[in-house]
């Protein structure tokens, strides 16, 4: 009977180590089913005026790239916009904008803005291709190997943190191999 | 300079807490008067300088000061006057200081209105608070410092969430924290009881004032949350289990088996260990509450930004207060003695069942919220855990919960014979029966769960009537005899049927919202009508409007039924420059059968607006029956029992009338 008294405390002390481990993981952070998968195949057409389109073959060039997909109604991509921006313009990495259920006239106004950080453009008109890569939120950033293959997503704007500590090592671990 | 100020007495009060926390608790040990006289003036004290704190803090949100961090990310010049006001604990820094401030205002009202408590027991209570209050004021001043300088000061702010610019939110956090904190108040006079070795039927008198009132707003705050996000989310929710929806809602059930179980020692002197346990979970709830809110474990629509350094200092501090409570219970809750015995049928039994279903209920919210932290951390795997877990574990146990608050009442203390209970409630079943058929006749066809649950909820409330009708021998007894005993009826009597049949009718507002909500997504053109759930609404068109920080497009909907004008309707979509948002602005037009919710979305691509149509009823019955049950306990609350002096006039009375039935 006395032991009922201790019941509570000892409950206690699994639940406090449970929220300490908790504390140490991001519940933010969702792995995506395709890391290590080669991408999806699809073609898309160019952001008009801009000539480069987005397809598959594209991404499977021998270097690493970025896939940022934007859309001009999405407050957060104007967040991350200037640090894209400045990415494209150091010329360390090659970013291509995937335009996420968004009309080509506004991608356009956009770009026109802000600036144009991507090489290639491809417009997702419908999500349709957003689907197949998985995409739930904009802006979603995927870092792709040489050979076509997903090596990580950033889900929401990238920080120079983010940028600093998660994404250019990636593409330099992914260039080394 | 004047931050500074304030930064300042954060500080005092934090010396004011250490003194407050250490000497009356060594004086009533000892036996030193001078140091048990220490605590009230301590504690007032300590409370006048966190309101220094707190008001200087909303002066600098008033003048729009932008040189205090805080302010700067949190406000606006353009923002309205109250939603500065409202800014100031509409961020994590602020929060946590008007979290403080309410504490000590219990703290305060202790050493002010306590003064018919036992002084030892008030040092101790205090101390108990104090320390509380040094885990909070060392988390402000160590990691969030509401007065932290920003040089040079910007000449604009950020502004504050635009969803939460909203008369309903602006006072949903200090109603929820007033209900939070309060529950501190039943954790420190169970570890004051501890402490001393002794649970009395008194101690249940004292401690139960402070659980109602802490009750009484955690209700309003819940109820109040729930009915902001019902008009302003523009998709007429109400409720989303959503982790932060239950870190309120677990102390409160777990409140609301205290309150019932303090009863029990009260009336029986019995069940003081389980009673003290209660007080130390349902605090210990609050406490996990504001870890899951801050420190990002969790996700959630109403996280604060989260920083692991945080959540660090609050779980340290909740191991600290409730791994030390829970010591103290396991080393002195079983010298506890109890020496009445009950028979399982019986008002006692009625109550235990009572507690055993509320916490088997809390425990499953809780499992329900903290399980996809757990199996992360245990197997790395991500899941959410949603409405359907929710309802399919807590919507059963709440049946035979809502089946006994009806019979319990009506069973005596010691033992009852059910027969005899059931007997009574004759009235009972024959309200819950018309209720059922009624449902029937009006939605054949319909979900046969919901007449059910309809059913239920009229047997509550049957219950609770015919448990007030009995004691005042209504109909058995000459009118003018039970006009007398209605008048000497102790006001708990008349509490618990007002909190029973609110949430009979707040129960009846969700099973007929659930079950017979009509909904509807359409395009609308300019000039087009449609048939909607018996009425007829037509799109007039859009205007815009320029409102005080934010822009917005207004719909005008006409609502006619069978040719008869009723009302023009006119949501909102708003647009908030700083920071930029998009709001739903909902038109809602209430009546007492049901609501007529609409909200406009964004112009289809072919010139129509698409338009969110809802016909939702009953559902104002959830927030009308939350307001009966807060009224039951502060009607509860001002029985004279509580009242300062009561035994004195108590007595006085019992010479001359005969003496009331106890309450409950």
């Amino acid at each position: 009977m006395r032991l009922g008294y201790i019941v509570p405390i000892a409950v206690f002390i699994v639940f406090a180590i449970a929220l300490g481990i908790g504390l140490t993981l991001n519940p933010r952070d969702i792995p995506s089913a395709l890391i290590g998968k080669s991408i999806p195949a699809f073609d898309l057409p160019a952001v008009p005026p801009r000539s480069l389109g987005l397809a598959t073959d594209d991404l499977k060039k021998g270097d690493v790239v970025l896939i940022n997909v934007f859309a001009s109604w999405c407050v957060a991509c104007r967040v991350e916009h200037p640090l894209l921006m400045e990415l494209a313009r150091s010329g360390v990495v090659q970013v291509y904008g995937l335009a996420y259920k968004d009309a080509p006239e506004n991608s356009d106004r956009w770009l026109g803005q802000f600036g144009d950080p991507y090489t290639r453009t491809g417009v997702d008109r419908d999500g349709r291709v957003g689907i197949d890569w998985g995409i739930y939120g904009v802006p979603e950033t995927f870092i792709v190997s040489g050979d076509g293959r997903i090596i990580d997503k950033h889900i929401g704007p990238i920080s120079p943190a983010d940028l600093q500590n998660k994404i250019l090592p990636l593409i330099a671990q992914a260039r080394a191999q | 300079m004047i931050p500074e100020i304030g930064h300042y007495a954060i500080v005092l009060a934090l010396v004011v807490a250490i003194v407050q926390g250490t000497l009356p608790l060594i004086g009533a040990q000892r036996g030193i008067a001078s140091w048990v006289a220490v605590a009230a003036p301590a504690a007032v004290a300590q409370f006048v300088l966190i309101a220094i704190a707190f008001f200087i803090l909303m002066y600098a949100y008033v003048i729009s000061d932008f040189s205090v961090i805080n302010v700067a990310e949190n406000s606006h010049t353009a923002k309205p006057l109250l939603y500065k006001i409202s800014g100031v604990w509409g961020n994590h820094e602020g929060s946590l200081l008007l979290w403080i401030l309410i504490l000590n205002l219990f703290g305060a009202a202790v050493a002010v209105f306590g003064t018919n408590l036992p002084p030892t027991l008030r040092a101790r209570v205090l101390s108990v608070q104090a320390f509380i209050g040094i885990g909070f004021l060392l988390f402000i001043l160590l990691t969030s410092n509401a007065f932290t300088r920003l040089i040079p000061a910007p000449l604009e702010g950020r502004g504050l969430n635009p969803l939460l610019q909203d008369p309903g939110l602006a006072f949903h956090p200090p109603f929820l924290y007033l209900g939070y904190v309060g529950f501190s108040m039943a954790f420190s006079f169970a570890i004051a009881a501890l402490i001393e070795g002794r649970v009395e039927p008194a101690w249940a008198r004292w401690v139960r004032p402070w659980t109602l009132a802490a009750w009484c707003f955690l209700t309003v705050g819940i109820a109040l949350g729930s009915w902001w996000a019902y008009y302003e989310l523009g998709w007429g929710g109400w409720w989303f289990w959503d982790p932060v929806e239950n870190a309120s809602f677990m102390p409160w059930l777990a409140g609301t088996a205290l309150l019932h179980s303090a009863i029990v020692v009260e009336k029986r002197n019995t069940l003081k260990a389980w009673t003290i346990l209660l007080a130390i979970l349902t605090f210990a709830l609050s406490l996990l509450g504001t870890f899951i809110v801050r420190s990002g474990v969790l996700t959630s629509v109403h996280a604060f930004a989260s920083d692991p350094a945080r959540g660090v200092f609050i779980l340290a501090f909740l191991i600290f207060v409730v791994g030390g409570a829970l010591v103290l219970f396991a080393v002195r809750a079983p010298t506890l003695k109890t020496d009445t015995i009950f028979a399982p049928i019986s008002r006692e039994g009625g109550l235990i069942l009572n507690n055993l279903l509320l916490t088997t209920a809390c425990a499953t919210v809780l499992l329900g919220t903290m399980y996809p932290l757990f199996l992360d951390a245990l197997t790395g795997e991500k899941i959410t855990v949603g409405p359907p877990y929710f309802n399919s574990t807590f919507g059963p146990l709440m049946i035979p919960l809502v089946v006994t608050m009806a019979i319990g009442p009506l069973l005596p203390w010691k033992r009852a014979d059910a027969a005899g209970a059931f007997a009574r409630l004759k009235a009972g079943f024959a309200i819950s029966a018309i209720v059922a058929l009624g449902t029937l006749y009006v939605t054949w066809g319909g979900p046969v769960m919901a007449v059910f649950g309809m059913a239920l909820s009229a047997w509550l409330i049957g219950g609770a009537l015919v448990e007030l009708a009995e004691r005042i021998r209504l109909f058995r007894a000459p009118w003018i005899e039970s006009l007398q005993r209605a008048i000497h009826l102790p006001r708990s009597a008349y509490g618990m049927t007002l909190a029973h049949s609110g949430l009979g009718l707040v129960i009846m507002g969700i099973v007929a919202t659930t079950a017979w909500e009509v909904e509807r997504l359409q395009i609308m053109r300019v000039g087009e009508t449609i048939d909607f759930a018996g009425y007829q609404i037509e799109f007039k068109g859009t205007r815009d409007v320029l409102g005080p920080n934010y822009t917005a497009i207004r719909g005008a909907y006409d609502i006619t039924r069978n040719g008869r004008t009723i009302t023009r309707m006119e949501p909102e979509s708003r647009n908030y420059p700083t920071p930029p948002m998009q709001t739903s602005e909902a038109a809602i037009r209430p009546t007492p059968v049901a609501d007529l919710y609409i909200a406009i979305g964004d112009p289809g691509p072919s010139g129509g607006w698409a338009t969110r149509l809802y016909h939702k009823p009953l559902v104002h019955w959830i927030w009308f029956g939350a307001l009966i049950m807060t009224i039951g306990g502060i009607v509860s609350l001002t029985d004279r029992r509580h009242r300062v002096g009561a035994p004195a006039r108590r007595r006085a009375r019992r010479e001359g009338t005969p003496a009331p039935v106890a309450a409950e």
